[in-house]
């Protein structure tokens, strides 16, 4: 059993959780309110005066955790609670991307059969929807947001594959090296991981830029505009703070942190940036390919 | 059996209660102030959404429109539930395990001690949020709080208020969960096995593991409500090919566990209280886990039992009833292990257990309304009358608050260091278990009837039934008040010091530490005797 023999830790209070609940407050009164089309100091100034208070939490709270980490104050119970925390805050993530993939699969396989007729559809399509022929991809029977192309799967998404494949495997060089006291490798190799991220990103970009400029294909596209932006923008979003974690992870690598046997802020990462290289690969199969 | 803990004298700034309010209840990390604050939230939170009940019943004591508009009845009931689901009876269960689980494990505190501290203190900030619409122009949420599209897009201002609020929420019972697995799992004294933890941390263990699971998919559910009113999408609008029943699929796939969310650790509660005042053991205390094993992994696969009448494929109804009934089965379980728990015990029937035997009956009421609306062709005729209200209510206020309440009069002395006042508890069971029946009990026969939920005025036949129902629902409101005082006395004025085992029954490491349980318990690991635990089926 994980049980340490040794002092419990529990650690001092802190001013951090209530800062983020401001800063969160904030953040979504400005928001709010900028949706609602106000303007002024309670829209957006509001919504990044909170992001930069999370920001300034951010900062606050890990600073304290990772002095206290390297002042050598935890111990190995406090390393199992934390890699539990991680753990299961992927598996929320997994679940948050789980809804849309939910829609994603409702959609193809009910609703939009269901509008064209199919199935115990024949009513719905008779009565609102007569004409419309079910087919994949579809902005619907309203022809929301016009016509539009997609993405071919086997041009930037396959090259976008390739790379978060391949920084999934620098990522793990760069675990070795950490492993075998090779502190140059280790920080090639993750230098190399956040390079392959940052390329992603701006490959995901440029496929924005063409599906908006040429292809027509926005937010607005019907169900298939909807699902294929929440989807691969909500990846795109955890690829950008993976990616920012990962920097953090260099810098802290060059600043000589993080032992061969005591890394748990390496690992965290490294788990992470692994969930959004697969979350990444059932998005090619079912957005892109399918 | 004896791991006799080898400790260096490290001890931080962690020995002594910190100073100052600010210090003590803003910044705290201790699982005891953070486990009171949620309590006071959520009992906060039980009168802020019961005054709103008062108001439902009020304006339905006749039937025309009498005291409110339509549109704001609309908003009492819909923010009447959003606040008692995720103000009260969740923070409510939170506070309990915050405060009893590290008891119970034998931990020094929660694992995640900081992170504790966010998880409640989101809270406020979230709640403050979503009854601030009602305040807006264009006034609050009106569509329910299941939130379904198109009706729920059509709010005013309010709608990105109260999808952030629960955006909130969700984040603060994520965290809360992970908190109290990775405690559960990683803090648990030397000899404190899995299959010998007190059966209330079981039944925490698996709603944890519920919330992480259904929390996010809430949260991607409203987020996609927020993109079809603000940014154009169509995930449930069918020209473009989206579907509002989708929502439903969506929704229901968190709104199902998270029912459950709100009755396991009911169900622990009362296998920790039974036992105690029967003086025996609990009976079947392994098949109890496994029994709410088998209601959370079903809670998984029923969604659609709250969609009969949605217009679902003929197979879809037929799989949903079936599985749905299953969950009778583990049910069934529990109720006949606690009514064998007390079968031949010398029983003695404090306050708490009141509240436990009266779950007991009233929660198995509401079970067996429940499996009435699992039959699809019932549902048709069912389907969003009173008898829905009366079904969920049983659940809800005689399952899950009569449980809370059970627990606070179980745990209290432990707490405050004071027994409550005996005579007065007594008299606060009695008034709200005959007036949650008058509440309750006639909504049946309004559902059956034919009188829909959700509405300000209804048809004089339903008069009668209506008028006694508010009768019991003033009477029950009234009766918390007694509640009120009785914790008030309790707490601050009552002389009567409680010993540490508090209750002559009592099993469990929570019964070791004295009362009221110092800020700082089980520094060191406790050494574990079996005999003493709270189940007495160790040996199997």
């Amino acid at each position: 059993m994980a049980h340490t023999q040794g002092a419990y830790y529990v650690p001092h209070g802190s001013h951090w959780p209530i800062i983020g609940s401001i800063g969160l407050f904030s953040t979504v009164i400005g928001a709010a309110n900028l949706f609602n089309g106000g303007s002024g100091i309670t829209s957006t100034p509001l919504m990044f005066l909170g992001l930069a208070i999370i920001i300034f939490m951010m900062f606050g709270w890990f600073g304290t955790v990772i002095r206290e980490s390297v002042a050598g104050t935890y111990n190995n119970q406090v390393d199992v609670s934390f890699r539990m925390g991680m753990m299961w805050f992927i598996f929320s993530e997994i679940m948050f991307f789980a809804a849309f993939f939910g829609a994603l699969f409702y959609a193809r396989m009910y609703s939009v059969p269901w509008i064209g007729g199919e199935g115990h559809g024949g009513l719905t399509n008779y009565f609102l929807w007569q004409g419309y022929t079910p087919t994949w991809p579809t902005n619907g029977p309203g022809n929301i947001g016009g016509n539009f192309e997609t993405i071919p799967a086997w041009h930037l998404p396959l090259v976008n594959t390739l790379l978060l494949l391949s920084s999934g495997v620098t990522i793990t060089f760069a675990h070795h090296a950490l492993r075998a006291g090779y502190r140059r490798a280790l920080l090639v190799w993750l230098g190399a991981t956040v390079a392959l991220g940052a390329a992603f990103l701006y490959f995901q970009a440029t496929e924005y830029m063409e599906a908006y400029t040429h292809l027509n294909l926005t937010l607005h596209s019907g169900v298939y505009g909807s699902t294929f932006f929440m989807l691969t923008g909500f990846h795109g979003l955890h690829v950008t703070l993976g990616a920012i974690m990962l920097t953090v992870i260099w810098f802290r690598c060059a600043k000589g942190h993080f032992t061969k046997d005591n890394h748990f802020g390496f690992e965290a990462v490294a788990w992470y940036w692994h969930f959004v290289d697969v979350v990444w690969l059932g998005l090619f199969v079912f957005v892109y390919v399918l | 059996m004896a791991h006799a803990a080898v400790h260096d004298t490290h001890h931080d700034a962690h020995d002594h209660k910190p100073e100052g309010f600010l210090h003590r209840w803003l910044f705290t990390t201790n699982h005891k102030d953070i486990g009171t604050l949620y309590l006071v939230f959520a009992l906060t939170m039980f009168f802020v959404g019961g005054s709103m009940a008062m108001i439902i019943r009020a304006e339905l004591f006749q039937p025309g429109l009498q005291l409110v508009q339509p549109e704001f009845f609309n908003e009492m009931t819909t923010i009447h539930a959003l606040v008692m689901i995720f103000g009260a009876v969740m923070p409510a269960f939170v506070g309990l395990g915050n405060w009893m689980i590290p008891l119970q494990i034998g931990a020094p505190d929660m694992a995640l001690p900081r992170m504790n501290n966010w998880s409640f203190w989101i809270l406020p900030f979230a709640f403050t949020l979503l009854l601030s619409t009602l305040f807006m122009p264009g006034a609050g949420p009106q569509g329910g709080w299941t939130l379904y599209p198109p009706l729920s897009l059509q709010g005013g201002n309010s709608v990105a208020f109260v999808i952030f609020a629960i955006h909130m929420m969700g984040i603060s019972s994520i965290m809360g969960a992970i908190n109290i697995i990775a405690t559960i799992l990683n803090m648990r004294a030397p000899g404190m096995d899995l299959l010998k933890m007190p059966i209330f941390t079981w039944t925490w263990l698996i709603t944890a593991f519920l919330l992480i699971a259904v929390m996010p998919v809430l949260a991607g559910a409203v987020t996609m409500l927020l993109t079809d009113k603000f940014f154009g999408t169509s995930f449930f609008n069918a020209a473009g090919g989206g579907d509002p029943v989708m929502f439903q699929h969506i929704f229901w796939f968190f709104g199902h566990p998270e029912v459950y969310i709100m009755i396991l650790p009911a169900f622990g509660i009362v296998s920790e209280i039974i036992p105690t005042f029967a003086r025996k053991p609990l009976f079947g205390y392994q098949a109890m886990i496994y029994a709410v094993a088998s209601i959370a992994f079903l809670s998984f696969i029923v969604w659609a039992h709250h969609m009969f009448t949605v217009g679902m494929p003929l197979g879809g109804e037929l799989y949903f009833m079936y599985a749905t009934m299953l969950i009778a089965i583990p049910t069934g379980v529990k109720v006949f292990n606690w009514v064998t728990t007390m079968w031949e015990g010398s029983m003695t029937f404090e306050t708490p257990m009141l509240f436990a035997i009266a779950f007991v009956i009233l929660f198995t009421i509401g079970g067996f309304s429940g499996l009435m609306l699992a039959i699809v062709p019932a549902d048709f005729q069912y389907h969003d009358t009173y008898f829905v209200v009366a079904h969920f209510h049983y659940v809800l206020v005689t399952g899950a608050i009569f449980a809370i309440m059970a627990s606070v009069y179980y745990w209290l002395p432990k707490w405050c260091g004071n027994m409550y006042s005996e005579r007065w508890g007594k008299i606060h069971f009695w008034m709200s278990v005959i007036s949650v029946n008058v509440l309750f009990f006639p909504q049946h026969f309004l559902g059956l009837a034919g009188m829909p939920r959700r509405i300000p005025d209804y048809n004089v036949a339903f008069a009668d039934f209506n008028m006694i129902s508010s009768i019991g629902g003033f009477w029950f409101g009234a009766s918390q008040l007694l509640f009120v005082g009785v914790i008030v006395h309790a707490v601050f004025f009552s002389k009567n010091r409680a010993t540490t085992r508090v209750w002559e029954g009592a099993r469990g490491l929570e019964w070791t530490v004295p009362s009221p349980a110092p800020h700082h318990t089980f520094s060191e690991p406790p050494v574990i005797d079996d005999s003493m635990l709270a189940h007495g089926d160790v040996t199997h």
